[in-house]
């Protein structure tokens, strides 16, 4: 290539992800140590996860079925037989100087994940689902560090995708995507912020149309879906603006610096890596018996995009509401239990996504540790339907029943927050707004039909929500005109 | 009575009997090791009162460890200044099968470093004599367990065997050494030379015993993916039978140009021998024996280089005082702790995985075993077990091959196949030099079927005198 071209030249991205995953085993994946999160640093250790001369490593076969359980799930090919490669290199936090991982034949391959972008499927192709284990974690003081080998030994998952995603907002998706599956299948806490699930993003640029792919580099140190979208943003507008200048992009690993919404170069010399690869003598290839995967696949639930099409059939969801519905299997589930207890799915999805939503968001609870009980939340829209609370009351009763766990029946009786529907009571209710608000009463008579609203809302904080709208409105007419 | 020159199947005899006592044996242990490790330097790690200690509290045999045998809370350097004052937080497997059967742990024996040598001229304590001639090597890597049980300093002691590293010594100390089928006894805790070749094996100065000892330190380990669910025999009553009508294949391979006259010659001798005693010997091929030096030096080093990564100075062992920063640590660390040919294996190794090295050096050595093992594999069709020297040489002087790491790696050559295939092997006397220097026999057999070697072994030693010669020292 001679000289880049200045101006307004437009490129096309090219991304691909790999996505570490920590699986939810109780202990670790060659030894018998617990992977409890959050214990006093390096107590949950043994020769054998802290690489001792002599230790040998054994594979927990619950991490081989939660490893497999995802591979399945994202629809992959299992190799029939299971081996393990040393990757050999040196760093304080890897006590053998060798991870195990699969390199050669790695436990499963050439999978996809459907994500959705303007309302359009697009299948983003999984190159490899391979395990491994987690290296220690290093603690940086003023003039030492100090290492915590507690995660050292833990399943590790590695999802490496094709570079298949064309925008930020694409590997947004994709990361949303996945995650709803390994929810749903319940291999792992896909907690960025306790590392349980970690994104590295490749990411190159080329000209519209091109053939050959961009010079990539690597982004490292992004702490939740967010920032991957925004680091991938910044370096795409970094190598835009590279090649505009005519330099060249030089393959290496940058690490996304969130505070100052930047990627930086980390040392080139960690890049020169050969990791010697090779077979793990300590642990003996095996067959992936038939019969333990037909049970592994029988453990997956539906998962997301099959229940989508299913809500929206079945239960006549518009494709949002559908989707917003099962992207949590907690929700979808809840939603489900929801419908058998009430058949009106339009009306629990708006409660779901309205007042529910709102409220786990602001506790940051999940459905199931909000513990609102399915047959109160559908009590209490019964008692709307019935007219014997109004929607308005509704919704502070909702947060009553949440915190005290009472059912609907038992709080609208201790609070007295039955609908008004005695038209004596509504009257005289209404004879004191209509004294009180003489301006807006002559608006209306005036024409401006809308100060009718506002004297009903006068009304129904005067009744504490309770009058019965439709009547408010009714004689409220009669009495204005 | 000098108890320590006895087998431990002639020291249960007596102390069954109540003839002795178990402190009996330990003392006549220590005033051995008193009057001639000076000389021998085969002990590494002794502690007198504590070996008392233990004689009084548990009553079974003493016996030895290779020091890359973990024993808990006790020195386990592998001979190497890396390792020096690590001490294992836990017992290595057939530590435990040991100390389940009583038995007292003595101490550790000196060794090539990392088990890297077939001389233990490699070990940071120094060089290891032989009892037969203080002025020449016990072979390697486990010349100290060789040395001890040949110069009665012991009983009985555990070795590994990565490429002859318990038959070779076996062989040139003149005691019987055995090899078990890859897989038969646990490797948890015996530190890595190459895990895929690597197992311990014992040094007895009988076959009984060895049969004896193989019972006690065999068997499934659930802490070692590679050790095999399979039952463990009483080899030391199996292997009493005769051996009329066994098919023993002796492989033209294994007498090469340039081998030792009075070598080759006591193992022809021992071949008549077996025939008279009832064994059908013919001569086989085993084709692919040439490469089996080559692959070994590749395979076994590649494995090293990993599994001596670990020791980067973080955790245990050694760590410079010089070092500035983490990478000038490992640098150093590695530097100061590792003897030459550690770091000769080391690197081999590392290039031989390097990419674009690999699939010429490492995978072809890959590809070259498994035509190596199936030359095994189509023998014992035919064959009940097979018949060779252990050596090409009896044991030869001290320094006379350190400068030349190629003719070290020689010494191997007929010892080196058995664990390519990780099938059993077994080192006896055959047979003794003009200067009176021990010759082996080495017999290899099916895998999981050291009955088989043994049984040939213990019939050959009932119908000889050779195991019974003691040295002078």
């Amino acid at each position: 290539m001679e000289q880049e071209e200045a101006g307004d030249m437009t490129y096309e991205t090219v991304i691909g992800l790999e996505v570490h995953l920590q699986l939810k085993t109780k202990s670790k994946v060659f030894c018998g140590c617990s992977t409890n999160f959050g214990a006093e640093p390096n107590t949950q250790v043994c020769p054998v996860c802290l690489g001792f001369p002599g230790s040998l490593p054994v594979l927990n076969r619950d991490a081989l079925q939660l490893a497999a359980k995802v591979a399945i799930a994202l629809d992959c090919k299992i190799a029939p037989k299971i081996r393990f490669d040393r990757k050999n290199y040196f760093y304080p936090d890897l006590p053998k100087a060798y991870q195990i991982s699969q390199f050669g034949h790695p436990l499963s391959h050439h999978g996809y994940l459907p994500i959705f972008i303007d309302g359009k499927e697009k299948r983003i192709n999984i190159t490899r689902v391979h395990l491994e284990e987690d290296t220690g974690k290093l603690f940086h003081e003023k003039d030492h560090s100090l290492i915590d080998f507690n995660r050292s030994g833990t399943p590790l998952l590695e999802i490496v995708s094709e570079p298949d995603m064309s925008s930020p907002d694409e590997a947004h998706a994709y990361l949303t995507a996945l995650k709803s599956i390994l929810e749903y299948i319940d291999v792992s806490d896909c907690s960025m912020e306790e590392g349980s699930l970690r994104c590295d993003a490749n990411i190159s640029i080329r000209k519209q149309g091109a053939k050959e792919l961009g010079t990539k580099t690597e982004i490292k140190n992004m702490n939740s879906f967010k920032a991957v979208r925004a680091a991938l943003q910044y370096e795409i507008d970094r190598q835009v603006d590279m090649l505009e200048s005519g330099q060249r992009i030089v393959q290496e690993t940058r690490l996304y610096d969130a505070a100052k919404d930047i990627t930086e170069s980390m040392r080139s010399k960690e890049e020169a890596h050969d990791y010697r690869y090779f077979p793990e003598p300590d642990l003996v290839p095996f067959d992936f018996e038939k019969k333990l995967l037909e049970e592994i696949k029988k453990q997956i639930p539906e998962l997301p995009e099959p229940r989508k099409n299913r809500f929206i059939k079945d239960y006549k969801l518009s494709d949002y509401d559908a989707a917003i519905m099962v992207s949590e299997k907690g929700i979808a589930d809840y939603f489900e239990e929801c419908v058998k207890a009430y058949n009106k799915p339009k009306i629990i999805a708006n409660w779901l996504m309205g007042d529910v939503s709102a409220y786990m968001k602001e506790q940051g609870l999940t459905i199931n540790e909000l513990g609102l009980k399915v047959e109160h939340l559908t009590g209490m829209l019964r008692m709307i339907d019935a007219a014997t609370i109004t929607g308005k009351v509704a919704k502070t009763l909702l947060n009553n029943i949440i915190k005290t766990g009472t059912s609907p029946e038992a709080l609208v009786k201790e609070k007295g927050l039955e609908q008004i529907s005695d038209t004596g009571e509504i009257e005289k209710a209404i004879d004191s707004v209509i004294l009180e608000n003489q301006k807006m009463v002559s608006d209306f008579k005036g024409g401006r039909d809308n100060a009718i609203m506002a004297l009903m809302g006068k009304v129904m904080a005067k009744t504490k929500g309770k009058a019965n709208p439709k009547k408010v409105n009714e004689i409220l007419r009669r009495k204005l005109t | 009575m000098e108890l320590n020159r006895l087998s431990a199947h002639e020291l249960m005899g007596l102390l069954d009997k109540g003839d002795i006592s178990h402190v009996d044996i330990c003392n006549s242990i220590i005033d051995s090791i008193d009057k001639k490790d000076k000389s021998l330097n085969a002990i590494v790690n002794f502690d007198k009162g504590k070996v008392l200690e233990r004689a009084n509290a548990q009553k079974g045999l003493p016996v030895f460890i290779k020091d890359n045998i973990c024993v808990k809370d006790e020195l386990t350097t592998c001979s190497s200044n890396i390792l020096k004052g690590f001490r294992p937080p836990y017992n290595a497997t057939v530590i435990e099968k040991l100390l389940n059967r009583n038995a007292i742990l003595m101490g550790k024996t000196n060794m090539d470093e990392f088990a890297f040598g077939s001389s233990t001229e490699t070990s940071c304590y120094g060089t290891t004599k032989n009892p037969w001639d203080l002025e020449r090597i016990p072979g390697g890597s486990s010349g100290g367990s060789a040395a001890c049980v040949a110069a009665d300093e012991a009983i009985w002691a555990l070795g590994s065997d990565t490429g002859g590293s318990v038959r070779q010594p076996a062989g040139l100390c003149g005691v019987v050494g055995l090899k078990p089928t890859y897989g038969r006894v646990s490797r948890y805790g015996l530190i890595a030379f190459a895990s895929s070749l690597d197992q311990i094996g014992t040094l007895t100065k009988d076959t009984e015993d060895a049969a004896i000892l193989l019972k006690i330190i065999s068997g499934h380990d659930p802490m070692d993916s590679t050790s095999v669910d399979r039952p463990v025999p009483d080899y030391a009553k199996l292997i009493k039978k005769d051996i009329k009508g066994l098919k023993l294949g002796i492989p033209k391979e294994y007498f090469i140009e340039g081998m030792d006259k009075e070598v080759k010659q006591s193992v022809l001798d021992a071949i008549k021998k077996l025939e008279s005693l009832g064994a059908a010997c013919e001569n086989i091929s085993l084709p692919h024996t040439e490469y089996a030096v080559a692959v070994y030096y590749l395979v076994a080093t590649a494995e090293a280089s990993s599994n001596l990564a670990r020791f980067d100075g973080v955790q245990y062992g050694l760590r410079s005082s010089q070092a500035k920063g983490v990478i000038d640590m490992h640098k150093k660390t590695r530097g100061e702790g590792f003897g030459d040919e550690a770091k000769r294996r080391i690197i081999l190794g590392a290039f031989a995985l390097s990419s674009g090295y690999y699939d010429a050096y490492y995978l072809r050595a890959l590809k070259v075993r498994t035509l190596i093992k199936k030359d095994f594999e189509d023998a014992f069709k035919k064959y009940d077990a097979i018949i060779t020297p252990t050596s090409p040489t009896p044991a030869f002087k001290i320094g006379e091959k350190t400068e030349d790491p190629l003719t070290m790696y020689l010494c191997d050559i007929f010892t080196i196949s058995a664990n390519l295939a990780g099938i059993p092997g077994v080192s006896m006397p055959c047979g003794f030099t003009k200067s009176n220097l021990p010759v082996g026999l080495q017999i290899l057999g099916k895998a999981f079927d050291e009955e088989t070697i043994l049984r040939i072994a213990y019939n050959y030693e009932q119908g000889t005198e050779w195991s019974k010669r003691k040295p002078g020292i």
